[in-house]
C-alpha cells in the first residue's frame, strides 16, 4: 500500500514542487495558510488540471505527465473529505453517503450503506438533512461518504477547522479510530501543529510549495532540519550560532556559550529551543554545574488558563522596553513557586533540548 | 372573434421556451467551464439579442434564413422555407429569449459551491451525473426563473417576429402582432380584447410562479428542518 507523489505546478505566487511517498501510516501535512496544502490534495485527487509529475497509487498510475496519463477524479478511487465537508444540501445523510454506491445492486447498496452508517455511528440521523446536523455529525457523514467508494487512499482537508473547540477533541478521537481501522494511505492537511502531531504518524511540513521536512513526527519535532521547520512546528526561541573550537556553541544573539548534545554534519547557523523546554532553576546548590544556566529578567508575562508564557531578557532590562530574548512556557503551579524570587532568575537550556540548524 | 392568435402565441412561446431552455442552459454550462481567450467575445455574442433592437435581430435573421442567406439556401435544398412561416415565429422568439435563459441560469449555476461538484466527482460521478444530480437541482430556482422570463419574453416578442414571419392570419399572427394590426386598422375593440388576454396570461403566469416557489420553498425548508 503506497501513494507515490511527485507534483510540479505553477501557482500564482510560487511553484508547488513536492515529492513524497505515503504508506499506511497516516501522514499529516502541516503548513501555514497559502502554503499549497489544499492545492496538493486537489492535484492528487485529480481535481486540478495541468502541472507536471507523477502520481501512483499501489502501482496504479493516476497521473504521469511524461506518458500523458491523467485519470479523471472519478476514476482515481481516492476518497476526499473537504474542508467544510461539502455535503450535498438537498440530500439526506443516507443519500449523501449512498451517492458513491451508484451502480451496485439494490441489496448490496443497502448492505454497504448500513455498514457505513454503523461504522460512523450515524444511526438515527440517516433521514436528516446536513443543515440540521452538528459539526461532528457532518464530519462523520463526510467521512462515511468518502469511504463509500472503498477508496484506495483517503485525503482530508482541514478536517477539524470547521468545528468548535469543545468538539475538536471528540472528533479527533473519532478520526483516530477511523484511521486505525482504515490502514491505507491517509493524508491529512492542517495548519494546526497539535492536530498534525496527534492525528499523523508521519509529518510533512510544506512551505511555499516545497517539502521543508518529511519524516516520523517525533523526529521532525525533536530535530527540525531548518529554522523554518522549527518555526512552523511551533518553536519560539532562536539565536544565530557559531561552533567554537572546543565543541561548544556560541549563541550570538544571546551572547553566551552553550553546550548542545546534537551534532550536525554542516556548521550550524542557528540554534533553537522550544518554550516549554526552558527550565527554571529555583535554587542553585553550592558548587553545582552552571553549564547552560543563564541569568534572566522578566519583561512581561501572558497567561492562559493553565500555563503562563514568560518573556525573558538575558540582560537587565532597560525601562520602557519590551525587547526579550527568550520565550518560556511553564505550568502555573510551577510559576507560583518562583514568581516572587528576586531577579535575576536562572534558566537552564538543557543540552539535549537544544537543536542546531544549518539554515 | 378569431382565436387563432392566442393558439399561435401559446404554441410559439412554448416551443421557443423549450428550445431556449436546452440551448440557454447548455450555453451556460459550457461557458462556466470555458476559460479560453474568447470569453468576452462569446459572452457578447450570447447577449447580443438582448441589447440589439428587435428589428435588427429580425433583419439579421431574415438575412440568415432568407432565400439568399446561408441557412436559407441550405434549407431550400430540403424544400423548406422558413421565412414567413410558423417556424419563423419560433425562431424569432427563441433567439430574443435566449440571453435571458443564458444569463439567469449561468448566474444560478455559478452560485453552486464548486466543492460540491468536486466532491461528486471524487465519488465516481460522471460529468452528466454531477450536472443532473448536483448542479441542476441546486441551481433549479434560478433555472426556473430563467425559463419563466424566457417564456414571458417569447410571448411578448413583436419586432423580430414581424420582420421574419410577417403577419399571416392563422399562421404567423401572434397576439402582439394582432394588436398592432388591429390598432392600425382602427379596430379598437379587437385590440383591447387581445390586450386583456395578454394581461390575463401574464398575471396567471406570474402569480402561478409566486405560489409555486412559495410552496416549493416551504416544502423544502420543512423537509430540511426535520
Amino acid at each position: 500500500m503506497a501513494l507515490d507523489v511527485q507534483i510540479e505546478k505553477e501557482l500564482p505566487d510560487f511553484q508547488l514542487n513536492v515529492s513524497f511517498c505515503a504508506s499506511e501510516a497516516p501522514l499529516s501535512i502541516l503548513g501555514a495558510s497559502g502554503a499549497g496544502k489544499t492545492m496538493l490534495l486537489q492535484c492528487i485527487a485529480g481535481l486540478q488540471r495541468h502541472g507536471r509529475g507523477r502520481v501512483a497509487l499501489n502501482g496504479r498510475i493516476l497521473f504521469d505527465s511524461e506518458q500523458g496519463i491523467r485519470l479523471l477524479a472519478r476514476q482515481r478511487r481516492i476518497g476526499m473529505v473537504f474542508q467544510n465537508y461539502a455535503l450535498f444540501p438537498h440530500h439526506t445523510v443516507a443519500e449523501n453517503i449512498a451517492f458513491g454506491l451508484n451502480g451496485l445492486s439494490r441489496e448490496e447498496r443497502a448492505a454497504r450503506l448500513s455498514a457505513l452508517i454503523a461504522r460512523t455511528h450515524l444511526e438515527g440521523l440517516t433521514e436528516r438533512y446536513p443543515q440540521v446536523l452538528s459539526g461532528g455529525e457532518q464530519q462523520r457523514t463526510a467521512l462515511a461518504r468518502a469511504l463509500a467508494i472503498d477508496p484506495e487512499a483517503l485525503l482530508l482537508d482541514e478536517p477539524l477547522s470547521a468545528l468548535d473547540t469543545h468538539l475538536r477533541s471528540q472528533v479527533e478521537a473519532q478520526l483516530q479510530e477511523a484511521f486505525a481501522a482504515y490502514r491505507r494511505p491517509t493524508l491529512l492537511v492542517t495548519h494546526n501543529i497539535e492536530e498534525a502531531y496527534r492525528l499523523g504518524e508521519q509529518l510533512l511540513v510544506l512551505s511555499r510549495g516545497r517539502v521543508a521536512a518529511f519524516g516520523p513526527k517525533e523526529e521532525v519535532f525533536r530535530r527540525p532540519p531548518t529554522r523554518e521547520v522549527a518555526q512552523l512546528t511551533g518553536c519560539k526561541n532562536f539565536s544565530r550560532a557559531r561552533m567554537n573550537a572546543d565543541g561548544s556553541v556560541e549563541a550570538l544573539d544571546w551572547n553566551c556559550r552553550l553546550r548542545a548534545e546534537q551534532t550536525i554534519s554542516k556548521p550550524p547557523a542557528f540554534l533553537g529551543i522550544r518554550a516549554h523546554h526552558i527550565h527554571f532553576v529555583e535554587s542553585m546548590p553550592e558548587g553545582a554545574s552552571s553549564e547552560n544556566v543563564l541569568p534572566c529578567w522578566l519583561v512581561r508575562a501572558s497567561e492562559t488558563p493553565f500555563r503562563i508564557t514568560l518573556y525573558l531578557s538575558l540582560r537587565p532590562p532597560l525601562a520602557e522596553t519590551s525587547a526579550y530574548d527568550l520565550q518560556a512556557e511553564v505550568f502555573k503551579e510551577k510559576w507560583q513557586r518562583f514568581r516572587d524570587l528576586p531577579h535575576p532568575w536562572h534558566v537552564r537550556l538543557s543540552p539535549d533540548s537544544l537543536f542546531l540548524m544549518p539554515e | 372573434m378569431d382565436l387563432s392568435p392566442l393558439w399561435i402565441s401559446l404554441a410559439t412561446s412554448v416551443t421557443a421556451t423549450a428550445i431556449t431552455f436546452v440551448f440557454g442552459l447548455a450555453a451556460a454550462v459550457w461557458r462556466e467551464r470555458y476559460t479560453g481567450p474568447a470569453m468576452a467575445l462569446v459572452d457578447g455574442i450570447f447577449l447580443l439579442p438582448l441589447v440589439l433592437p428587435p428589428t435588427v435581430v429580425g433583419f439579421l435573421l431574415l438575412l440568415l434564413f432568407g432565400r439568399h442567406g446561408p441557412l436559407g439556401k441550405l434549407l431550400l435544398q430540403f424544400g423548406a422555407t422558413i421565412v414567413f412561416s410558423w417556424p419563423a415565429t419560433v425562431i424569432a422568439a427563441a433567439v430574443v429569449a435566449f440571453p435571458l435563459m443564458y444569463l439567469t441560469s449561468r448566474a444560478a449555476l455559478e452560485q453552486v459551491e464548486p466543492a460540491l461538484l468536486q466532491a461528486a466527482r471524487t465519488l465516481g460521478a460522471s460529468e452528466w451525473r454531477v450536472f443532473r444530480e448536483i448542479a441542476l437541482p441546486l441551481a433549479w430556482p434560478g433555472v426556473l426563473a430563467g425559463t419563466i422570463l424566457s417564456f414571458a419574453r417569447a410571448l411578448g416578442e413583436f419586432g423580430a417576429t414581424l420582420m421574419i414571419a410577417g403577419n399571416i392570419p392563422g399562421k404567423t399572427e401572434t397576439i402582439p402582432i394582432a394588436i398592432y394590426f388591429a390598432v392600425e386598422a382602427d379596430e379598437t375593440q379587437r385590440a383591447l380584447s387581445w390586450c386583456a388576454v395578454d394581461v390575463v396570461i401574464s398575471l396567471a403566469l406570474l402569480s402561478g410562479l409566486y405560489y409555486w416557489t412559495r410552496t416549493q420553498g416551504l416544502g423544502r425548508a420543512r423537509r430540511m428542518a426535520r
